[in-house]
């Protein structure tokens, strides 16, 4: 790199190149088209997260930008760099949390990290080092050198994760991170990745838990079917899609039918599910009252406000998980 | 590495990973499962060194009492006729048992070759790695073997020494083609026994490691000649009963090269197949 020709990456230090930079990128499985054409573009230091239910393709985007997939059309560029040329080069400088936790369960905790960060050119002294400093950040130190076996699911998910920051990467990149995990091993993974985040490190997450990409994401896209549906700040789309409360009617089996007609002017909208009936409006108290006044007597009612839930449903018409 | 720092400066990275060349790479792989070894060799003992050494007790001592030294075992002792080839028999299964479940496992249960690959670490060089591995692992079971056979007196020279490198040749010529079995299977594995008990089993009886193959009908005789077994045997016998000429003894390592190198491309392709898909 000599001083005369500009680097691209160095003439405008205040204006960083994207991490991740997705053209209408396409991943196929033989007939399948898991991804059809995704633009994005992830900034350094912010939490960019893909919402979307199972079978989205969030899965098969995050594995071309791991650059252990190559896609099969469009353009990529992680880190400035092309995968298809420079694969092991990027992969060097990002932590990856696969979907499966892929640990060696045979060995100990301290071995899975040892071991990893080894493949990153690190040496002895300086995974010692390194695997000591994560089982602490993960709080897995008082089960360093048990068998990865005999951990909880929730344990071996956050070994995953501090395997995963072996290299002190600069793009991490977490397949649903919390899937399987109970609400309090969630709740401790979230309070890891925040601190991750305050430490600088761009987070990418894939997520079909609407409260998971909510808490932790600056900004997101909504997947479905392999197309982006829509991009912003999770306070952004819920204010473009959706209204500020939400009136939740449930009724005994059966008597739901023709509900939502009745109750259609209450709200800006109004969604029928097969279990409840969602009318959507920015006074969701008053429209309480006004569903009574007309004598719908639902079994139960709860006024919330709108979530991601809402965003997707009213893009696609569908639960996010069902 | 000055470079790589400046390029990090330059970029504001923190990450402090970075490529490692291929060799290396493949011996980190033989490192983290040495530390895997460090564990569990107890456990595969039996199968890998105890089992030829029984094989050896039994065969070359115990029923070789009652075989005549004659032309067939070169008017030796029948336990120097039997050990080199039962260290070749013994390494082939050692190595071919290595690269079946172990292998698939990488692919399908316990999936570490993925969070192997998601590193600076590529398909081919996890799969150098497991070649060097399974060479090493051999060639220890071998070295053992050999020591053991010493204390039978199953050696006539110091041509044993070179008995122990044929047998790795051949063990991982076929353990590098189970290894493109493994990575093309989906399954449970179940074909991995069929190749056990139909392929390898018949391999060692008849590939001239108890009598020589002159003594199979001659219309099946040529199953002995594409066996790797037999030509490890042929070559294992060469070095320490002598007997074997310049050009047969090419030839054998023909083949077994050929073997190794048409198996391990095999393979490549298929672990980059299921590895990078
Ligand atoms: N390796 C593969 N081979 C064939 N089809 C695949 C493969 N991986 C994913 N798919 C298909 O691609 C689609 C998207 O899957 P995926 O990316 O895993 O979605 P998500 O992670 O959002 O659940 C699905 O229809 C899935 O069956
Ligand atoms: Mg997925």
């Amino acid at each position: 790199m000599s001083g005369e020709t500009a680097d691209p990456r160095t003439a405008a230090p205040t204006v960083t190149a994207p991490m991740v930079e997705a053209k209408a990128l396409v991943k196929r499985f033989g007939d399948v088209e898991a991804v059809r054409g995704v633009d994005v573009q992830v900034r350094t230091g912010e939490a960019f997260g893909f919402l979307g239910p199972n079978g989205a393709g969030k899965s098969s985007t995050m594995r071309m930008i791991a650059s252990t997939s190559p896609r099969s059309d469009g353009d990529l560029r992680v880190l400035g760099m092309d995968p298809d040329l420079d694969g092991p080069r990027i992969r060097a400088r990002l932590g990856s949390v696969p979907q499966q936790d892929t640990l060696d369960t045979e060995l100990t905790v301290r071995q899975n990290l040892q071991i990893y960060g080894r493949y990153f050119g690190l040496s002895r002294a300086e995974v010692r080092r390194k695997a000591t400093e994560l089982m602490e950040f993960a709080q897995l130190s008082d089960r360093a050198d048990d068998l990865v076996d005999a951990l909880s699911g929730g344990m071996k998910r956050r070994l995953t994760i501090a395997r995963s920051l072996v290299n002190d990467p600069d793009v991490l990149l977490l397949d649903e991170p919390t899937t399987g995990l109970d609400p309090q091993a969630r709740h401790m993974l979230w309070d890891r990745l925040f601190r991750l985040k305050a430490g600088g490190v761009t987070l990418i997450i894939t997520s079909h838990y609407m409260d998971e990409v909510e808490q932790l994401c600056d900004r997101l896209v909504v997947m479905d079917d392999g197309r982006i549906v829509a991009e912003g700040s999770p306070s952004e789309l819920i204010a473009r899609y959706s209204t500020r409360e939400v009136l939740e009617l449930r009724f005994p089996p059966g008597e739901q039918g023709g509900v939502a007609d009745r109750v259609a002017e209450f709200g800006e909208r109004v969604e029928e599910l097969p279990d409840r009936v969602l009318v959507y409006t920015g006074d969701g108290e008053r429209a309480l009252e006004q569903v009574h006044g007309r004598d719908v007597r639902p079994v139960s009612s709860l006024v919330r406000r709108s979530t991601l839930e809402d965003v997707f449903l009213r893009l696609t018409g569908r639960t996010l998980v069902d | 590495m000055a470079a790589g720092a400046e390029t990090r400066a330059a970029t504001g990275s923190r990450a402090t990973g970075r490529v490692v060349g291929s060799w290396r790479a493949a011996w980190l792989r033989v490192e983290a499962h040495w530390t895997w070894y460090r564990r569990y060799w107890r456990s595969s003992l039996y199968s890998s060194g105890l089992q030829p050494v029984l094989f050896l007790a039994a065969m070359g001592l115990g029923f070789g009492s009652q075989v005549e030294a004659g032309p067939a075992t070169g008017g030796l002792a029948y336990v120097h006729y039997v050990a080199p080839a039962l260290l070749v028999a013994g390494a082939v299964q050692n190595a071919i048992g290595e690269s079946s479940y172990p292998v698939l496992s990488g692919f399908k249960w316990q999936q570490d070759y993925y969070a192997v690959t998601a590193t600076p670490v590529t398909a081919g060089q996890l799969l150098g790695g497991q070649i060097i591995w399974i060479a090493l692992r051999v060639g220890i079971a071998c070295v053992v073997y050999t020591l053991v056979a010493l204390l039978f007196g199953a050696w006539l020279n110091a041509g044993a020494l070179l008995v122990v490198p044929i047998g790795v040749f051949a063990a991982v010529a076929c353990g590098a083609a189970i290894m493109a079995v493994a990575a093309t299977t989906y399954n449970e594995g179940e074909r991995f026994a069929a190749i056990f008990r139909f392929l390898v089993m018949p391999m060692i009886l008849f590939s001239g490691t108890f009598f020589p193959i002159e003594q199979i009908p001659a219309a099946v005789r040529w199953l002995a000649w594409i066996s790797p077994v037999w030509h490890g045997t042929e070559l294992a016998r060469g070095v320490t009963l002598g007997g074997l000429d310049v050009w047969p003894a090419l030839g054998h390592l023909t083949f077994l090269g050929a073997l190794l190198g048409v198996s391990a491309a095999l393979a490549r392709r298929y672990f980059y197949r299921r590895l990078v898909v």
